[in-house]
């Protein structure tokens, strides 16, 4: 198996090539929610895996040899290297095949890239994650972040809904974090057939009614499908947030991850390099953005 | 810059020496049209073309490149087959070299691409003097003149051409041909001066382009994008022919009966259906219109914010590829409201 540093010897004309994947093997397959599993990586060079840093928010480029490249954010938190976790939804050409793969089986990463959340200027604050259904894979590496930092924010507040309670993406380890004082985390689901479930119940937006919010010293955090960024934004918005303290992470077709392809430029912008993270203020002054 | 002149009979001494420094290539006809190719011997060279059909752009960001070759056990191995081959591009009118150095800031950044700055480092560029047509408007596009991004540019001055030397190996080109090339004198300058004003009143098409981050900012809800759409085919030709689009997709092809296989970019346009589709099904730019309105706001209005500057050259090609005659002159034209374009 030739290896990046390798390959970068062998074709020096080519020694800093940004579309480069390097080869990380899967080492676990967690079957979160159907269709939706975490995936566990490890880069084959070991310096690699050791050097790998990447903040909260920023998206890795995988590749599943033979088949093609896609972008995926990464849901694992800096301050737990060494190993990369993303989750993934089987929705495409891309995405099923990686399904079919299994552990021990080998890929190819590169990045990571773009903005990430603005971690110097959320430092200090207090921070509100907000987040429906698949919304989750990006914030919780944020959340871990914060948890592992937790000296360097305020007030900590998740708030997270899904359809049903087995939708409920790393629902184990958000529950545990339930009873924890030092963040306020508030899960709830639309419905719950089963009758087990202890939290709440009802949609997402419910869930103020239980949180303390000061808009002005707090940076939210919102990530989902487009009816969850239609009510939170409304909702932070009629509690005094200004634009700037709301983020988004946005997502839109990428081939290169660096500038160059075009196909995820929205307006004068490129997600993949002033995003995919973008203030509220951003997206309302971007031709197309939501 | 250090200009000299060559007595135009000795052009083609000139092009047998500069031979050394790489395969030969330039604009020869094709079907009544013009295309950069490589030439058999110098008598297929037509310098006095109006416009190629397809830019140079496609030596340096060539419509199908394969990037990698992946086997099992193996990995991802960089394609580098002709990445260093030396190629001479004899004949680059001024705005398709300011096309280049606009793709040159592309192609840089903070993540250079390789493929593109290896093949720029390894082409040389011989620039020609041109004559505007009807479809030209490189002079409103501040795109007439170039002070880099070639090795040597010739101007027609009558009997001789002006020789600017842009690079070291443009000197070395020089310095190779002996005694060819002769020092310019101050008539030689006045003989330039009156070339360049002669070109200047030979434009027959202008366009203002001082205000258009103000205009489209404004003009973004004008009912001029959805007529646009009704029109546009979606062909994406106004992206292949033009010098700076440079939107690739990327696709990994599988060898049959293997699990091996390459990584390839191919050229894409943001008029097509699927440039802003994901996978689940969401298009971020799905009407038509919204597609072309796209198009001219990246190139006039979006690269304005980024680079300074629109990023189109004013070449015409994309004027007389349309084949239902979008005109993106007279779509500014019509955006700033000029009534009067009868005097084109």
């Amino acid at each position: 198996m030739l290896l990046a540093d390798e390959v970068a010897t062998h074709h020096p004309v080519l020694s800093a090539n940004p579309y480069q994947p390097h080869l990380a093997r899967i080492v676990r397959i967690h079957k979160m929610v159907e269709n939706n599993y975490l995936f566990t990586l490890r880069f084959a060079e070991d310096h690699l895996a050791r050097a790998f840093r990447h903040q909260p928010g920023q998206f890795i480029m995988l590749s599943v040899p033979g088949v093609g490249e896609m972008p995926i954010s990464v849901s694992s938190s800096p301050s737990r290297p060494e190993v990369l976790e993303l989750c993934v939804r089987r929705v495409g050409r891309v995405t099923n095949a990686l399904y079919r793969m299994r552990t021990n089986d080998v890929v190819g990463v590169r990045g990571p890239y773009g903005n990430g959340y603005p971690m110097q200027e959320i430092m200090g604050n207090d921070l509100l994650l907000a987040a429906g259904g698949l919304g989750m894979a990006p914030l919780r590496s944020l959340l871990w972040y914060a948890l592992d930092h937790r000296d360097k924010f305020h007030n900590i507040t998740l708030m997270y809904g899904a359809k049903r309670p087995d939708d409920m993406l790393f629902r184990e380890e958000l529950l545990a974090l339930v009873d924890r004082t030092d963040i306020n985390c508030l899960l709830t689901v639309d419905a719950d057939d089963s009758g087990t479930w202890k939290n709440h119940v009802g949609l997402l937006p419910t869930l103020f009614d239980h949180a303390k919010i000061d808009p002005l010293r707090t940076y939210a955090a919102v990530c989902g499908p487009p009816v969850v960024y239609k009510f939170i934004l409304q909702r932070l918005l009629d509690l005094g947030f200004p634009k700037n303290r709301i983020l988004m992470s946005l997502e839109r077709r990428m081939k290169c991850g660096v500038g160059k392809c075009g196909h995820c430029s929205i307006g004068y912008k490129y997600t993949c390099l002033q995003g995919p993270i973008f203030t509220y203020w951003d997206a309302i002054n971007l031709p197309e953005m939501i | 810059m250090k200009i000299l002149k060559l007595p135009k009979e000795k052009l083609d001494l000139f092009a047998s020496v500069v031979q050394q420094f790489g395969e030969l290539h330039a604009p020869v006809e094709q079907d009544g049209k013009y295309v950069f190719k490589r030439l058999m011997r110098w008598s297929d060279a037509r310098l006095e073309y109006d416009r190629t059909i397809l830019p140079p752009k496609k030596y340096f960001l060539p419509p199908r490149e394969t990037l990698f070759r992946y086997r099992p056990g193996e990995g991802f191995v960089p394609h580098t087959e002709g990445l260093d081959q030396r190629i001479i591009l004899f004949g680059v009118h001024a705005c398709d070299v300011y096309a280049i150095n606009i793709l040159d800031r592309v192609f840089a950044g903070k993540y250079p691409d390789p493929y593109y700055q290896a093949r720029r480092k390894h082409i040389a560029i011989i620039g020609i003097d041109c004559s505007p047509d009807k479809h030209c408007f490189c002079r409103s596009m501040r795109a007439d003149f170039v002070d880099h991004g070639f090795d040597l540019f010739f101007y027609d001055t009558g009997d001789y051409y002006q020789a600017l030397v842009g690079t070291a190996l443009g000197d070395d080109m020089v310095l190779a041909t002996g005694s060819l090339f002769e020092p310019v004198d101050g008539t030689d300058i006045d003989d330039y001066k009156r070339r360049s004003w002669n070109k200047r009143r030979a434009f027959q098409l202008e366009v203002e382009i001082r205000d258009l981050p103000e205009i489209f900012e404004m003009e973004y809800q004008s009912e001029i994008w959805e007529e646009l759409g009704e029109k546009c085919l979606s062909c994406g030709s106004c992206s292949m022919v033009c010098p700076t689009c440079y939107c690739y997709d990327v696709a990994d092809h599988v060898e049959l009966g293997s699990r091996a296989g390459r990584r390839a970019r191919s050229w894409d346009s943001c008029l097509f259906a699927s440039h802003a589709l994901v996978a689940s099904g969401e298009n971020f730019r799905g009407p038509r219109a919204s597609r072309i309105k796209f198009r001219f706001y990246h190139k006039q209005r979006g690269f304005v914010a980024e680079y300074g500057r629109p990023s189109c050259v004013g070449c015409g090609r994309c004027i007389s590829a349309c084949p239902v005659g979008i005109d993106v002159v007279q779509v500014i034209d019509r955006l700033r409201r000029v009534q009067d374009v009868a005097s084109r």
